[in-house]
């Protein structure tokens, strides 16, 4: 989502706009929801921060648009556009967020076969080609010329896998463009009190930010943001009882009487210290997602 | 000209970069770490000359680039938040040795709890620690100001180190249109450091003071430092005008927009500076007449501006993004002791809002200016005032009661 709102950013900045873009995140990590703001104005732009309340918003992974904690609904109202990436329809996702606005479904190739949407090849590409051409103002060459700039160092290939994808969805939307219209600035000759109150004294009991719970880091299951996965081959390991065992910053790997290392995939991050560590190269690294696959 | 899309890190880079730094002692930390990955891919390609050493802290950070300083070498380092607090035994220090180099702080809201997001209580810890301050509100400015830090630190009449400072998130991952200056004339405005007579070599042991002073000698090597800073005051000037004249930007000590007519003042530092100038902008629209005053500089305190803009307005809202616990807004008190015992200033209203990164809405801004205005009629400013809403009680309320069910579950099903 950062890339299709920098595509995006760069598109509308070819077109002559000023523009700000920016990805938001907490403590990064797999699997965590992100989001991604573009503006786009004539005039150099003073607001900065979240957008309280889009014109259009894209929503990539249709499984966070009913999380709270993802905030997907944060601000839109009758003016706002969803475009959401679903197999469902426009008017389902309407009725279940019981949205005001508009809502278009991101057409994608029907030959695409992938058990979640959000699994989508280039769904970045996608979101930014058809975000690109709701808001009415972005070329195709300025669209193509984007893709180039902010994917270039990727190599050709993912250039064209991506430019392919993205005009594929700009042009399936070419009936809605300019569908999403610019709202006039929030006036400031009524405006509504905000609702402040006076914080009252909460004893420390109450109002002191305390975590004291070992067991926490524990229960959390910080394997499952690793992307390589180390895996120790036990003819090649010479049995030196501490090496891997001692680098690993997660303290997840444990050796048994016998001094064979094992791994705690509930909680190792895939940071590849024990790879780097092992004196006689008995770790090597394979990829995540195919040794799941064959799991 | 070359203006692109960068975010406030790479800009702040790229200040280092045609800055033409010769050493980076680096430390990486949330949100700053871009700005080091920045320079050491440069360094890395050849894009650019200079070394680049992660070291195993920023107290050995800040420590390496006050030693190379004094080497007489140009120096730059990046940290931010629990980083800078490390480091700030070395940051008294090292200004005690009067060796400039630039220091970026990527500003973040400090622990506990911990956030990542922005506030200025990390930067307002190094308020007094020998340090001047520029505080930037757009990507643009980081750019700037990097440049103009240089010239301001390696002033002969300052000779200190300089902190520049952007908020996480609202600039440091927010990318802007920024212009990226030609390097010859940055070369002109910023000529390679004449180090004079910064000379430290190991070879060549050298004395200007003993090694533990009683409080004579040692007030004077400190009042020395307190005038070298604010000799920075009209070093700045000068050199904000040199740089007006090399690239036509205007980056005044203290920012007043819209300031000439207003009787109405808001007052603010950081990026959130800039929704000011938008509700500025609004409020203008619908017929006030008010003004942003936002200092750049904050070490040495303009104090002089600050009169100067504020003789004859009625009232202004100052706005911390900060909060000396136990006291209030840092800036508010700052304000008001530059315009103390002065004739005809504006009565001052008090407002603490954007810890953590917390947004302020336009319609906050409004509310603020209307509470100034009727603060100043009356003659009475009111309490300062936390911007939070009932909403957002109910939002921590909701983490308590999920903490408290999760403390009496590890509690094996005791109650709280």
């Amino acid at each position: 989502m950062k890339t299709a709102g920098r595509i995006l950013g760069t598109a509308f900045f070819r077109e002559g706009y000023e523009v700000q873009d920016a990805p938001r995140y907490g403590a990064e990590r797999r699997g965590a929801p992100i989001f991604a703001f573009v503006r786009a104005d004539k005039n150099p732009i003073l607001e900065r921060g979240i957008i309280r309340r889009p014109d259009l918003a894209v929503v990539a992974d249709d499984t966070l648009a009913p999380m709270p904690s993802a905030g997907v609904l944060a601000g839109m109202d009758g003016h706002s556009l969803m475009l959401i990436n679903s197999h469902e329809t426009a008017e389902t996702w309407r009725g279940r967020l019981a949205l005001p606005g508009r809502v278009l479904v991101l057409p994608a190739s029907a030959e695409v076969e992938v058990e979640g949407r959000a699994a989508l090849p280039q769904v970045g590409a996608a979101c930014a080609g058809a975000a690109a051409r709701l808001v009415g103002v972005i070329g195709p060459d300025a669209l193509a010329a984007a893709i180039r700039d902010e994917l270039g160092h990727l190599g050709e290939g993912v250039v064209a896998d991506n430019l392919g994808v993205a005009s594929h969805a700009y042009d399936l939307l070419a009936a809605e463009a300019g569908a999403v219209t610019e709202r006039p600035p929030q006036a400031a000759d009524a405006w509504q009190s905000p609702d402040w109150i006076d914080l009252p004294f909460e004893g420390a009991g109450i109002s002191a930010p305390a975590i004291h719970a070992g067991l926490t880091s524990e229960l959390m299951q910080t394997g499952l943001w690793r992307t390589m996965r180390p895996v120790i081959d036990p003819e090649r390991c010479n049995h030196c009882w501490w090496v891997c065992s001692t680098f690993c910053p997660d303290s997840a790997i444990s050796v048994d009487g016998k001094g064979n290392p094992h791994i705690d995939y509930d909680h190792c991050k895939g940071c590849l210290v024990c790879l780097a560590q092992c004196p006689p190269h008995a770790i090597r690294a394979v990829p995540e997602q195919r040794e799941q696959g064959r799991e | 000209m070359n203006r692109i899309l960068i975010t406030g890190n790479v800009a702040a880079a790229w200040g280092a970069r045609l800055a033409d730094i010769d050493y980076c002692p680096a430390f990486p930390i949330t949100p700053q770490t871009e700005i080091i990955e920045t320079l050491a891919a440069w360094i890395d390609q050849g894009e650019m000359p200079g070394r680049l050493v992660m070291l195993e802290s920023e107290h050995a950070m800040v420590t390496a680039a006050g030693a190379a300083a004094a080497t007489g070498v140009r120096v730059f380092s990046a940290t931010s938040s629990q980083g800078l607090l490390y480091a700030l035994e070395m940051l008294y220090n090292v200004a005690g040795w009067r060796a400039p180099f630039v220091l970026v702080n990527v500003s973040r809201g400090l622990a506990a709890p911990i956030t990542l997001e922005p506030d200025h209580n990390d930067i307002l810890a190094a308020r007094d620690c020998g340090f001047l301050q520029i505080h930037c509100a757009t990507c643009q400015e980081v750019l700037d100001s990097v440049l103009m830090a240089y010239r301001l630190g390696e002033d002969p009449s300052v000779r200190l180190p300089v902190l520049v400072n952007l908020d996480g998130f609202y600039l440091s991952f927010t990318r802007e249109p920024v212009d990226i200056p030609d390097p010859s004339a940055v070369r002109e405005f910023l000529p390679p450091f004449d180090a004079g007579t910064i000379r430290f070599r190991a070879s060549a042991p050298e004395s200007q003071a003993v090694a533990v002073l009683s409080g004579g000698p040692y007030s004077y090597f400190r009042y020395e430092m307190h005038l070298a800073a604010r000799n920075g005051l009209a070093a700045y000037d000068r050199i904000a005008t040199e740089f007006e004249a090399s690239f036509g930007r205007n980056w005044p000590a203290v920012e007043a927009y819209r300031c000439e007519d207003a009787e109405q003042l808001f007052v603010m530092m950081g990026s959130f500076a800039t929704k000011a100038k938008a509700a500025v902008d609004s409020l203008r629209a619908a017929g006030w007449r008010i003004g942003l005053l936002r200092p750049r500089l904050l070490r040495p305190f303009p104090e002089g501006l600050f009169r100067y803009w504020m003789r004859g307005k009625r009232g202004a809202a100052v706005i911390d993004q900060n909060i000396s616990l136990g006291s209030g807004g840092v800036l508010y008190s700052e304000v008001a002791a530059a315009i103390h015992g002065q004739p005809d200033m504006p009565l001052l209203t008090s407002f603490i809002g954007g810890l953590g990164g917390r947004d302020i809405p336009p319609e906050e801004f409004f509310e603020m200016a209307r509470i100034a205005r009727d603060a100043a009629e009356q003659g009475q400013a009111p309490p300062p005032r936390l911007l939070y809403t009932a909403d957002e009680l109910r939002e921590t309320r909701k983490l308590q009661t999920l903490a408290r069910v999760e403390r009496a579950r590890l509690s094996g099903g005791e109650q709280p």
